[in-house]
Parts: structure tokens; sequence; C-alpha cells
């Protein structure tokens, strides 16, 4: 698949050059676009197509009184996307809009993530939209300025690798403990140098929301790119959106999507499996999102570490996160939890999570924020009540942003506090210095902040259906 | 760009596996809306602590590293973000080569657009400059991008690899939007037959 899709854009080659490949989404945030768009300035030169490249504001933005960003130099950034659009003529999801939101959000709710596609963006979890069978990957500033002036890229073929996931997907394991407990299993550098595809019956049977959970966090197992070949669950999330094609025209993009996939016996770089049939709840303990383990597991002992560069990083992230080896993963106490972002902000994660709320209460120790991954999430939740359930069993109700994902915003983590996440990194001081952040999926961090400590979800005590 | 020839550098270890974006520059510095100025902040959190004195332990912060050009590292260096702040801030405090066993993908492009040499050895080897680093104050390496080896003067002398195209690149520091434009033909030719995907028309 990945191949088809490559050819189908390669625009130049030459032997011992990379390609020249042909993009044909780009997405903007505040963050890495302005020495971009300064860049275009300094040379004269244009945006090369406007209706190829799509802006929102999203790391910045307050989740309380967001029209208020009382950080001068956030308000500048914010600000001068604004501008940038303006000047350059493209396409601004603002503050003002119900679609503005994280940017691998708000970019496939409305439908402008198709299979086939390349898809680009000045951040690493662009990966994201993999989960529609599109190569989409994160690229740096320079590379912004580059797919702004020429909607092209030169780009090095990547290596492929085929991550099949064996067996079915027990009860109460999301796609969130698939992708943690890969990387577990195989570290953060594993991919470096591929693009991921998944396979297998248990991703087949994941929602769309689901596949981009997992897709999301190729970047943390070291690949740029993770696919998911398309099929019905695809085209059933992308008909009727706004940027779809529509109609008769559906139809025939349908046809040329299902060509995509892989053909059988398709051959990969290098092949790896995880059991999907043994996969418990996964929790992170240390300070790389592979540092994980089971809930039913306890903090590892970096003597026990197979390597001396293991052992050493395993000891300074227990020094770090303060834990002792032995401790059992479900005695942790925690102080915060975070429900959100471009890797759990969906819909879906808000319903899973609303789900184990409802009628409990979070602990008298625990703040817990929930920040929909966009407008339109938050909209949806509020017309199914899922805010009424955050709101009475404690937890604050939040506006749309990549939030405490890497509390750009003020939403950010005290020196000492634990957090629950439901984001995509743990490293040192991501959520706030001195912050130490544990990655789970929103039903694990829901229950987390009812316990005030780690628990396990597949026992939980559902007090009320959610009613949709 | 400025173009990467030859240098001889004092060289500074930061002994540490997968060595995040997020610790070369926390995201509180990646508000700015220029590409100088990130040096001052580069591994602020581990260069300065709350109160925002120098951590004397770290290694940065020790006297004889003070103008190092060579940074050394351990394995996966700049994993996480694609943030382009961090080789900003690495060229922005002084350094031109970073030598590591292996580099994360968007980090290691990111380098060569701005005229860093991100140098990929053996774990062995890069033990061996750690250990050359750690034994003499004021230990150099000579990086000779030409003939794509680097040395010291005690008698080490270390060939690496480095795709041909990059090399090149650095060599002349080449402005590589003005080499795609080159290609404008081409990208016309590639629009006009996909107009209609591109316009969501099949």
């Amino acid at each position: 698949m990945f191949e088809k899709i490559w050819n189908n854009h390669v625009i130049f080659s030459e032997e011992g050059k990379p390609s020249i490949l042909y993009i044909d989404l780009h997405l903007v945030h505040e963050v890495t676009s302005p020495q971009a768009f300064e860049g275009l300035r300094m040379n004269g030169r244009k945006v090369r197509r406007p209706d190829l490249t799509f802006a929102t504001m999203d790391h910045n933005v307050p989740t309380k009184d967001r029209f208020n960003i009382s950080d001068p130099i956030s308000k500048q950034q914010v600000d001068t996307l604004t501008e940038n659009c303006r000047e350059f003529g493209v396409k601004l999801y603002d503050l003002n809009t119900i679609d503005q939101g994280v940017v691998h959000v708000m970019g496939p709710e409305l439908g402008l993530t198709h299979p086939g596609k390349t898809i680009v963006c000045g951040d690493s979890h662009t990966s994201t939209h993999g989960a529609f069978g599109a190569l989409a990957f994160g690229i740096g500033t320079s590379e912004v300025e580059h797919v702004l002036a020429t909607q092209c890229l030169q780009q090095a073929k990547p290596k492929t690798m085929e991550v099949r996931f064996v067996g079915k997907r027990p009860a109460g394991i999301t796609a969130k403990d698939l992708i943690l407990g890969l990387i577990a299993k195989y570290g953060t550098d594993f991919a470096t140098g591929y693009v991921i595809e998944y396979t297998g019956e248990a991703i087949r049977g994941l929602t769309m929301e689901e596949r981009m959970t997992v897709c999301n966090m190729s970047i943390e197992g070291g690949a740029r790119a993770g696919l998911i070949a398309p099929d019905e669950t695809t085209f059933n999330y992308l008909r009727g959106r706004e940027y779809a094609p529509q109609g008769a025209d559906f139809d025939r993009a349908v046809e040329q999507w299902k060509a995509l996939r892989s053909d059988e016996g398709a051959e990969y770089d290098r092949v790896v499996e995880l059991d999907v049939d043994s996969l418990i709840p996964q929790v992170t303990w240390g300070t790389s999102p592979g540092m994980g383990t089971d809930i039913t597991s306890a903090v590892p002992d970096p003597a026990k570490m197979a390597t001396d560069n293991e052992r050493k990083a395993a000891e300074k992230a227990l020094e770090y996160m303060d834990l002792k080896p032995g401790t059992p993963m479900s005695d942790i106490p925690i102080d915060y939890v975070f429900i959100g972002s471009c890797t759990n902000g969906r819909i879906e994660d808000l319903r899973a999570a609303a789900k184990v709320a409802s009628g409990h209460r979070v602990s008298p120790n625990v703040t817990a924020i929930v920040v929909p991954g966009s407008g339109r999430v938050k909209i949806q939740a509020e017309k199914e009540g899922l805010d009424k359930i955050f709101t009475a069993a404690g937890f604050e109700w939040r506006e749309a942003g990549c939030s405490m994902c890497l509390a750009m915003n003020p939403d950010v983590l005290q020196p000492g506090q634990r957090c629950a996440s439901t984001s995509n990194r743990n490293f040192e001081g991501r959520q706030g210095r001195g912050g130490r952040t544990h990655l789970v999926s929103p039903e694990m961090a829901a229950a987390a902040a009812i316990k005030g400590k780690f628990t396990d979800v597949r026992n939980w005590e559902f007090k009320s259906e959610v009613t949709a | 760009m400025q173009p990467f020839t030859k240098l001889t550098g004092l060289v500074a270890p930061v002994d540490r596996v997968n060595v995040d974006t997020d610790a070369i520059i926390p995201k509180q510095f990646l508000k700015r809306i220029e590409r100088s100025g990130f040096g001052q902040f580069l591994f602020f959190e581990w260069r300065f602590d709350e109160q925002g004195n120098e951590i004397s332990s770290f290694s940065l912060n020790l006297p004889r590293y003070q103008g190092a050009e060579v940074l050394i590292s351990r394995a996966n260096f700049g994993c996480g973000s694609s943030r382009e702040h961090a080789p900003w801030a690495i060229l922005d405090y002084g350094f031109r080569v970073v030598i590591a066993p292996s580099f994360a993908d968007i980090f290691y492009n990111n380098c060569f657009k701005n005229g860093i040499l991100p140098i990929k050895l053996s774990e062995e080897q890069v033990e061996e400059l750690f250990q050359r680093t750690n034994a003499r104050e004021g230990y150099k390496l000579t990086v000779d991008l030409e003939n794509k080896r680097i040395a010291d003067d005690a008698g080490l002398s270390i060939p690496f690899e480095l795709d041909e195209h990059r090399r090149q690149f650095l060599l002349q520091g080449l402005d590589d939007i003005g080499l795609t434009l080159q290609h404008a033909d081409e990208i016309a030719a590639y629009e006009a037959k996909n107009e209609a995907r591109l316009a969501n028309t099949f």
C-alpha cells in the first residue's frame, strides 16, 4: 500500500537523490509555521496551493478563557498565524469557528483526510492520518516552508514494516493499550526509518477513531508514518463529510481507494507481531513511551535490565518519577488527570471515559480535566450530556485544544505532581517542569481520577449507562 | 544556509539515551516567531534549576566544555516532537556536529536544513569518544565532511557514512526549495494530470 501511494506522488526521481514527492494536503498550526511564512516573505515566494493548505491554532489555546491569552508571546504566535493566513490566502479555522481544534482531530473531522493522500504538517503526530490509509508524516519548519512554496518535499524512500496484531482484542482492552503495548515490547526506536502498516483482525475491528489512536503513536515507536488499509469502516466515516468527495464522485473515489490495499503476499522489509489475546491495560512508569507495563504488574527493577544503557535510563527515569522498583502499578497515587489530545480527545474517547466516571466522584486529592479535541467534539459531547456526567463526577469540562499534552497553554503540572494522561509522551517536563506523566487510555485515566490511584478498569463497577 | 566543510572543535558529552526534543528545548520556548536566539534555552531544564541557577553537575555547565562545537550523545537522539527549534537551539548554542549511535528521523532531517552535521557511529565507537572526552580536558575532534572522517590528535581516526546527496547539500550550503523549484514544470504537469482528484472530484 505504501508503495502505491508513494509511486502515485513521485514527480521526479533520480538515482542517488531523494525523490520529489507531491503533497496533497498540508495542515498548519501556530507553533511550527511562523518562521516558514517569514522565509516565504524574505524570498518573495507565495503559497503555491492555498487550496490544499488548512490552518488552525491549537497548541497555545487556553482551555478556560480561550479568547483571553494572557501570555503575550503565546498571543503573538496565535495572532501571527492569523496574519499569515490572511496575507497568503490560507483557510484558517480560528477560535471563532466550531471546527477549531487539535489539528489532527480537525482534519479528519472535516473530511480532509482521504485514503491515498500524502499529508504533512509541522507536527510529529501527523501520523494520525495514516489511519485512513494516507501517507502522513510530520515535518520540520524548513520543510513546512518547502511545502508552502512548492507543494512538494524531497524525501528519501523509507523502508516498510508490517506490524501484525495477532489474535482477538479482549474485553476492556483499548486501542491505546494496543499501541502502548507494542511500544513497551519493541521500544521507542524500533521503527526508525520505516513506514508501518498495521494489520490483523484486531486492527480491522477498530473504529476509525480507534485506528487514529494507534496510528497517532507510530512516531513514539520511531516511525514517521503508520498506515491502516482503508475499508468499509473508513468509507463510512468519510461519507458526507464537508471535504469528502460528494455523490457519484464519492463512489468513484471508493473504487480507487479500494485499489490502494496491499496486494496479497505483499512483502515488507521487516515484520513484527504483537499478541493481542494476552494484552492487559497499559500504564507507563518512566520518561519514555516505551517504559510501560501492565496495570497488574509492578515498577521494574533497573538492575534486571538487559543492557547498561537501559539500566542507566531506567534509573534516571525512576529517580525523576520518584518511584521504587517493585511498587505495584495499582499502588501509585496520582494528583492530576488529563483526558484529551490528538491521541485520545475524540468523541468515542470522551464517551468511554464518561461511562467509567458516571455515578462516581473524583477523588478529593485529584484535579481532573477533560479537554475535547475540537469544537465539534465538544458540541457533540454536550449534546449527549457527557459534560454533565463529567462535571457531576467532579471533572472540569474545558474548551478544545492541545492543552496539557504539552502544556504550552496555561494547563501545566506543578513540580512533583503526578498525572494520569491520555496523551502520547511522558518525557521529563513534558506536562510542566518536574511533572510526572503516566500514559494510559481514557478509561484507565477516568478510573484513576476516581480511585486516586491507578486501577484495573477491567474490574470497574459501572454505576449507570451513558445514554447517547 | 551556512556550508559545512571541516571543523576542529571542543567535544561535550550528554550521556543519555533517548534525548528527546522536549529536553533539547522545552515547550515554553517554542513561542518565539524567529529562528534565532534559542541557544540560551538549550537543555534548559537540565542546565538550570527552578530558580534559574546553573545546575553545576550538568555536563554543559562545566567550565571544561565551554565553547564546545561537537556534541556526543547516546542512541535515538532527537526523538519526539518535530520542532525544528531543537536544531535551532543546538546551532545557536554553538554546536555544528552531533555524534550518536542513532537519531530520530525528523530531527536528523532538520539538522541538514540548518547546517548541522549529525554523524551516526557504532555504539562502541561512540563509547570510545565518551571515554576520550571524559579522560582529557580540552579534548577536540576534527570533523572532515569532505573525506567523511573524524579524527583526534591521539591516533583516533574513524570514517563515517553519509548519504552523498546530503553530504553535497551541506558542503555547498544549498537552498533545497530552489532545487525543487527547478522542477516547476514537472510539478505543474503533475497538478494538471491530478487536478480532478486534488479538487475532490473523481
